[in-house]
This record gives C-alpha cells, structure tokens and sequence, in this order.
C-alpha cells in the first residue's frame, strides 16, 4: 500500500513524535522535569486547555442530541452523529490528558471509592466518567450499524431518549461545575472572572461553544472529508449562535454591573487587556459578523464566526485557569515545551481520529440519506427510527 | 475541645529551633543550607521570617473549615476534631486541587518524584492525640509558640493585647480569616509585611462551592422531569401531525426555512 505522504501527514507525525517523547519525560522523570508548574502554579494548560477546554469543546454532544431526540428538531439529524463523535472522542482524550496531570494516575479509580460529597471535583470525576459512559452507548448504534449486530443495536435504540436525557442533565452537571471549581478561590481568580454566576457562564457559553464546534467541524468535513456541507443546518446553528452569545454577553455584563467592575474595564490593566481580548474574540466581532446577513448565510463567514468563538472562549477558560490568577500569584506561567507537546500531540490525535471514524463508520449520512430521514411519524414507533443516531 | 497553637511574634528571638524540630518530627532534612531558606516548601513546613529585629513564623494555619480538605475528591486531607488537618497519602491521586484551593497556598508538592505527595504542617497529629504539645512548641525557648486549648489561647492573646497597649497590632490573625483557623498570630507590624493577606474573607471557603453543589440532588430529578416532559410533548406533537395528514409546525418550520 502506497501512503501518500501530504503536509497534514507531515505535521501530524511530526505532533505526535514530539508528545511520544513529552510522554517518556512525564511518566520516567515527573512532573517537576516535565512542566512548568510549581507550588505557586499546580495547574498549567494540562488542566486549563486539555481538561477545561477539552470537555467544553466536546459540548455540542448534549446540544445536538438534546435539540434533535428532546425537543425534535428532525432538520438537524444529519449532523448528530458526526457531533457525537467529536464529543466521544473529546472525552476520551479529555480522560487521556488527566492520566497526565494527575500526580499518581493509577489512582484515578480513588474517587468510586473514596467519596468526599464537598468536593467539586468529586462531583465532576463522577459525571465525566457517567457522561463517557454516555457517550459510548450513544455513540455504540454506529459501529453496532457496521458490523451489522442487529440485537445490541435493538437493546441501545430501546434505551436512548433515557439515555439522551441523562447525558444532558450530566452535561449540564459537569460543565457548569468546572466554572464551581473556581469558586473556592474568591481570594486568588481576579474579580473579571471570578462570580458567583461562574458556573452560569460555563454552562451557557458551552451550549455556544457546542454550536460552534459543530459549525467548525461540518466546514472542516466538507472541506477535507468530500462532505456535502449541510448549509441550511449551519445557518440554523448560527441563528441560535447569535441568541446564546447575546444571552451570556447580557448576562456577564450585568454581573459585571452589578459588581460595580464596569468602570475597571476602561482603565488599563493586564486582566483587562485579557479580558477585552477574550470578549472581541467570543461576543463582539462573532456578533457582528453573525449579525449581517451576507455573512451569517455563507459558509465561510459562519465558519469564521465558529472558529472566533472556539478562540475567544479557550481565552476564557485560559483566563479563568491560569492567567487571572497570575497577579495574586505573583508570577507568570508559560507552559514549557513538554506541556505542549503532550497536548498538541492529543489535539493531533483527536483530528486523526475523527478521520478514520468518518472513513471507517457510518457517520455521514449516505447520499439520498436525506430523504430517509425526513420526518416520518409512526405513533408506535416514534423514536426507533434513526434513534441511535 | 480544639488545640490550637499561639505565636507571638514580639516573643520571638528568631533561634529557628521550631524549624528543626518539625523537621526532626517529620522525618526531614534540616541543614544549614535548609535553615537558610524562606519559603515553605515540600521538605520545609514550618519558616521563620526575618526582617530586622522582627521576626515571623509560617505554617499550616490548620483552618477549623479547610478549603484543602473540602476540594479534596477522595478525602485524603481531613481536619481532626483535636485541631490538626492531616493528610492521608494513600488516598491521594495527586490531583492538586488542594493547593489551588488553600487561601494560604500552604500545600507543596514533591515535583521531583515520580510518585509525588503533597507536603504540609499537619499541626503534629500524633503528639496532639497523645496529649503532648507540636514539636515547634515544645521546643520553642522563649514560649513565642504556644500550644493548647484554642479558647484558651485566644483568651490569652486578647489579654497580651489588652495589657500591652501599642505593642501589638490590634488584630489577632486566625480568629476570624476564612472562617477562623487553629493557629492563632500577634504581631507588632502588619502582618501583610510578612505575606499574610489583610484581605481575607471572613466566611468559610468551602461555603462557596458548597452551596452550588448542595443543589444537585434536586436539580437531577427536576432535569429529568422537564427533559422527559418535553420529548413526550414534542414528540405527541409528531403524533398528532401524522394523524392529521403532516402539516404541523414542523413542516411549517422547514417551510420558512427555505424561503
């Protein structure tokens, strides 16, 4: 067999030869040798980028199958599934990079047993586990489907709206309680982001983030993949883009009126540098893209706008994780190059593996799949049709 | 009733015998080269600070409601009912939201092993259950650390500010800093000139977290019951629509859509 050896092969070996060799130096000499972190920086972007950014990324799983298998929203069908691979695959990797960070990750099976009911990590640990679990069944009816295993296939279609409901509500836990981690430190998260709303803010802007990522990954599969673009569902998307981000820029601004932080924003400042730049890259500049027509009904200019809006809210948990604590901390922390290696070689794998799945699995649909999935309505039946997409 | 531990700075001659002996007591290297340093760290829990003619210790502040122990996801850092917070390692997964956590950043890690602990002043919990004082106040010569009931201690350094008028900041440290904590701090210059932060909340941290994570068994079933009350409405909705011939809203929808 003959491998054609393009710049994306190029790149993505040479990402994964670096993170192969950031994880000999993690896992034979420490965490000291391998990072920059420190007594005054225990987390670094292994937590603040991998984890926090990884499990908001992978947000559009509960979004897209709330909106298609709870509220029925049939038109969007066709992107479910390849959204559920993005979420599937995110935390897989997400769970990946934790065996990183964590100081001891043969350990990481202490909190089953080891309960402390205070601790937000706890609850976390408990819904990321819960809601991959989630995510393999919903995501199980494609490989069933190809290997054409028809009984597990009925078993998991008979399961999926309890199944659906419980991964929203454990989505709904778990993104939110990622912005209660943060809580516990109201003395060192400086006062733009440190709020009671904190885990508000994390859920809603997870619900854009999940809009966008599905925006982003359906240009990039048409592009690379030979997918026809679903245009009609992505100007949709964008639609409710422009209401989840006016919903959270409303609300982070009245918080921060109500703080009485509003005049902090006008006076110069490394947290408001930070902080106007995470706000033009999430709200402003995707709002006034998305507010004109000419750009929200072509593809490139929602695919401009999704990719904004990844960037602007990776600044935010950026923000919260690592830079807004750097004043208090007295320091600035700059990953080194392991750090980055082991994540870029994640990101890497991510992208790879999203691509085999799409060669190898049924997660487009087929051509003239279309019509199939088109409503319709059998009263006895009424969810077994595409149930486990 | 809850030991706690008094330092007196104006007390204190700067000798560093507390920083050997917890050394001694914690099974840690103590050489001249350790004495010279002044920061808390994995094999240093316990400094004192020099600055002129005034001195200042470091530690554990062993807080009646730990931030440490309440992010804690497995329990490996518990606060005793006798004052001390320990620290459990076999428990710990090294996951560090502890040292996040502390408003002190108290807790060190041993960065350079492969099988790393978190290290801090656990307030001496052996000798505490015994009955005896820390090993910092047992061997202090001046009585600048003092070790026993924490109302008692309190009374006391109520008392030395009471009769020593000018002598000390007005301001116990500890009594009431993130909830109030088991050692207790007078001192005769600000204590921020030492790195201890004036701005310190009064409530207890875990509070913050808490009350959020406190709302979760009821918001699991009400999630559940709206999520399942809109598929079945939703989803009744495709009934009725196919009963009457398909031209529901959903329909109506894509039709708009398409314009």
């Amino acid at each position: 067999m003959k491998i054609k050896f393009t710049f994306w092969k190029a790149v993505f070996l040479f990402l994964m030869v670096a993170g192969f060799y950031g994880t000999l130096v993690r896992f034979t000499r420490g965490l000291g040798p391998s990072t920059n972190l420190n007594d005054q920086f225990p987390w670094g972007i292994w937590i603040g980028f991998d984890v926090l950014c990884g499990v908001m990324l992978a947000a559009g799983g509960f979004t897209l199958t709330a909106a298609v298998h709870i509220f029925n929203i049939k038109r969007l069908h066709p992107i479910v599934r390849p959204t559920i691979l993005t979420a599937f695959l995110g935390y897989v990797l997400v769970c990946v990079a934790l065996m990183y960070d964590l100081g001891r990750p043969y350990r990481i099976w202490h909190p089953l047993v080891m309960r402390n009911p205070h601790s937000v990590m706890f609850e976390v640990a408990y819904c990321v586990m819960l809601y991959t679990t989630v995510l393999s069944l919903e995501f199980s009816p494609i490989v069933l489907e190809r290997f054409h295993l028809q009984k597990p296939l009925k078993i998991v279609r008979a399961v999926l709206i309890p199944l659906v409901i419980l991964g929203v509500i454990l989505s709904t836990l778990h993104q939110s309680s990622l912005g209660t981690v943060y809580l516990i430190m109201p003395e060192k998260l400086h006062p733009l982001w440190y709020t009671p709303l904190l885990p508000v803010f994390f859920f809603v802007s997870a619900i854009a983030v999940g809009l966008a990522m599905t925006i982003f990954e359906s240009s990039l599969s048409s592009k690379y993949f030979g997918q026809q673009l679903e245009l009609p569902i992505l100007q949709e998307l964008g639609r409710v883009l422009v209401v989840v981000l006016s919903v959270y820029g409303i609300l982070r601004f009245e918080d921060l009126l109500h703080r009485g932080l509003l005049k902090m924003l006008l006076q110069p400042g490394y947290e408001v540098y930070l902080f106007w730049l995470e706000i033009s890259l999430s709200l402003l500049l995707p709002l006034i893209l998305l507010s004109q027509k000419k750009i929200r009904t072509t593809a490139q200019g929602l695919y401009l706008a999704a990719v904004l809006v990844v960037l602007g809210f990776i600044t935010n948990r950026l923000n919260v994780s690592i830079t807004g604590q750097e004043s208090v901390v007295g320091r600035h922390y700059i990953p080194k190059w392991t750090e980055i290696a082991v994540t870029g070689a994640i990101i890497a794998a991510g992208f790879a593996l999203f691509g085999l799945a799409v060669k190898y699995l049924p997660i487009f649909p087929a051509e003239g799949h279309h019509e199939k999935t088109e409503p319709r309505p059998l009263p006895a039946t009424p969810v077994l049709g595409h149930a486990g997409d | 009733m809850s030991k706690a531990l008094l330092y007196d700075a104006t007390v204190c001659i700067g000798c560093k015998q507390c920083e050997g002996a917890c050394a001694e007591q914690n099974k840690l290297p103590y050489t001249d080269a350790v004495a010279a340093e002044e920061i808390q760290s994995e094999h240093k829990f316990t400094v004192v600070l020099t600055k002129g003619d005034k001195f200042m210790r470091r530690l554990c502040m062993n807080c009646a409601e730990p931030a440490c122990a309440s992010v804690c996801p497995v329990g490996a850092l518990r606060k005793t009912a006798a004052g001390p917070v320990i620290y459990e390692e076999d428990r710990c997964m090294g996951c560090r939201y502890c040292m996040v956590a502390c408003p002190f950043s108290v807790p060190k890690y041993e960065w350079n092993k492969l099988l790393p602990r978190v290290k801090k002043c656990t307030m001496c919990p052996d000798r505490v259950q015994a009955g005896k004082a820390t090993a910092c106040a047992e061997i202090c010569p001046t009585g600048a650390t003092k070790f026993g009931d924490r109302d008692d201690l309190l009374a006391e350094a109520q008392k030395r500010i009471r009769d020593n008028p000018g002598k000390y900041v007005e301001h116990i440290y500890g009594v009431n800093e993130v909830g109030g904590t088991s050692v207790l701090l007078l001192s005769s210059v600000p204590f921020e000139e030492f790195g201890y932060r004036a701005d310190l909340t009064r409530d207890p941290l875990p509070m913050y977290t808490y009350r959020v994570l406190s709302r979760i068994p009821d918001f699991v079933p009400l999630g559940g019951m709206v999520l399942g009350g809109v598929w079945w409405i939703t989803h009744r909705r495709e009934e009725v629509d196919a009963a009457e011939g398909g031209h529901g809203p959903e329909n109506a929808v894509r039709k708009e859509s398409e314009k």
